[in-house]
């Protein structure tokens, strides 16, 4: 479905952009970006560096104003985001439990349980600028969980993630959006990744190039072209989206391990 | 005890029990530089004060809350990086002040008092105006204290949360301002900054959560101001360095005590 039918019925759509333009110190950083998200969906946005990836994520979120074009929210509408950079300071003292309790009026009981749903039992005592990429990750994604969002917006949500602990994160974010039930807007530079856990694919350079199912994009030539990857890199990770639903709605802990080398199980 | 030392006493500690909290936010949001250029700015207040024989303390004010509405326009047009906007601002409205002062006539006594302080001059008016400016920053800080620490941790997640961050920011910046005018007379506008800073950065080590970091903040804060105008009585010092000394010991101190909330991983 292209954007414009989308937006047909947009008493639906959670966040839109029309034609969105982003001009910066004279250079166009987004041209004319059509983009909707509709209640469950998730949608992907690949492209090189530079594309005006995250730029078009933040125009999404209100955070920078379109030099022309349109970005729209639905009223209401509650965002959990895990921003690209997280820089911390350790002149603060703080803990993952308080930074939990900073974002939600969660009680303690249910910001440990979130603590649980996402892998990082361990972490309610710890201070914030001491964890890894990782486990700050999980605990941005608990205090995400907690806000009960519609959408859930991910700028690069496994950057400085060792490889094993990519894919946990990836599975981790499928299950979290399948207990939502929100809707999931990601910015990835990981075709392998998003394959697996996608409806919709968005690629990006500048302007949109292409949308559309993850197979299709994915041998889309202009995509290939701009990522540069190659037919056989790609196959070997299957678009193992049943798996994912497959848990629907039940947390399971993050050491159920299948790695994709093993080919998706049932 | 003579009523000049217990006016400088209730000077001193409205002063810190305002400036630990309010430097906190000051230590956490990396703004030592803006309190810097509210420190010279307010030099250029306490020179149009004297000149125009207006009060030195509002002229203070009014002038730093110029200057960091200033900051903030600037500040959040993007195009000058922020230390160059406070590099300006703090340099100009110093040139200005000087400026000022040389084409009134010279170095007054009042306006170098300004500049180093004089807590044991502290008039009951002065008293005042800390103590309701205190009261008034402490009760925006406690409003305010939710969305400031969201927007300190990440302004950009506060936001998205619906923090109103550029009002909270603008606020701040204000209160920064407030302080630092009243507190011109009690440490003086070249120490003025310590006195956020330093009580703040000492309490850092004694804490585990940003609130108890306030507290401490302001308590090590007053410890200072005692010590120092202890000092200042005893060996003669002059009060207002005494105490911005005082504070740099119990910072040089609290690496005795072991730091909370950091377990290495």
């Amino acid at each position: 479905m292209s954007a414009e039918a989308r937006l047909g019925g947009i008493g639906q759509t959670l966040v839109a952009a029309r034609g969105v333009t982003v001009v910066r110190d004279g250079k166009r950083v987004l041209d004319q970006v059509d983009l909707a998200i509709g209640p469950g969906e998730r949608l992907t946005i690949i492209g090189p560096n530079g594309a005006g990836k995250t730029t078009l994520l933040r125009v999404l979120l209100g955070l920078v104003r379109p030099s022309s074009g349109t970005a729209i929210r639905r009223p209401g509408l509650r965002i959990g985001y895990l921003p690209q950079e997280f820089p911390l300071d350790p002149a603060l003292p703080l803990t993952v439990d308080r930074f939990l309790a900073l974002g939600t009026r969660a009680a303690g009981e249910r910001r440990q349980q979130s603590l649980v749903e996402v892998g990082a039992a361990g972490l309610a005592g710890r201070a914030l600028d001491r964890l890894s990429g990782g486990e700050l990750r999980r605990v941005l994604l608990a205090r995400a969980l907690l806000r009960e969002p519609d959408l859930l917006v991910l700028d690069e949500p496994v950057q400085g993630v060792d490889l094993s602990g990519q894919l946990d994160l990836y599975r981790l974010i499928g299950r979290i959006a399948d207990e939502l039930r929100c809707g999931v807007v990601m910015v990835s530079h990981d075709l392998h990744f998003v394959m697996a856990a996608t409806d919709r694919v968005v690629c990006l350079n500048r302007h949109v190039c292409c949308e559309g199912q993850p197979e299709s994009v994915r041998d889309h030539p202009e995509v290939r072209a701009l990522l540069g990857v190659s037919a056989p890199d790609l196959a070997v990770y299957t678009h193992d989206h049943d798996h994912v639903h497959g848990l629907s709605g039940r947390i399971v802990p993050p050491e159920d391990d299948t790695r994709p080398s093993h080919g998706p199980h049932g | 005890m003579a009523e000049f030392l217990i006016r400088a006493l209730l000077a001193g500690v409205g002063v810190a029990v305002v400036a630990g909290p309010v430097g906190c936010f000051v230590v956490w949001r990396r703004m030592v530089f803006f309190g810097a250029a509210m420190a010279h700015t307010a030099l250029l207040g306490v020179a149009l004060g004297v000149v125009l024989g207006i009060g030195v303390t509002p002229a203070a004010m009014l002038v730093c809350a110029a200057a960091a509405a200033v900051v903030a326009i600037l500040s959040a047009d993007r195009r000058i990086p922020d230390d160059s906007i406070l590099g300006v601002v703090a340099h100009g409205a110093l040139a200005l002040a000087l400026v000022v002062i040389a084409a009134s006539g010279g170095l007054r006594f009042e306006v170098l008092a300004f500049l180093f302080g004089d807590i044991l001059a502290v008039t009951t008016a002065d008293l005042i105006w800390i103590w309701v400016c205190g009261a008034a920053v402490l009760a925006l800080l406690a409003v305010l204290w939710r969305p400031l620490l969201a927007l300190t941790i990440h302004d950009e997640l506060a936001a998205v949360e619906d923090v109103p961050v550029a009002a909270v920011r603008v606020i701040f910046l204000l209160a920064v301002a407030v302080v630092t005018a009243a507190s011109l007379k009690v440490v003086g506008g070249l120490l003025i900054v310590s006195m956020l800073i330093i009580p703040a950065a000492a309490a850092r080590r004694l804490s585990s959560t940003p609130e108890a970091m306030a507290v401490w903040a302001a308590f090590l804060g007053v410890i200072a101001v005692f010590a120092g105008l202890t000092a200042s009585i005893v060996w003669d010092a002059p009060a207002g360095p005494a105490i911005v000394l005082a504070a740099v010991l119990l910072f040089v101190a609290g690496f005795a005590a072991p730091q909370r909330l950091s377990r290495p991983r």
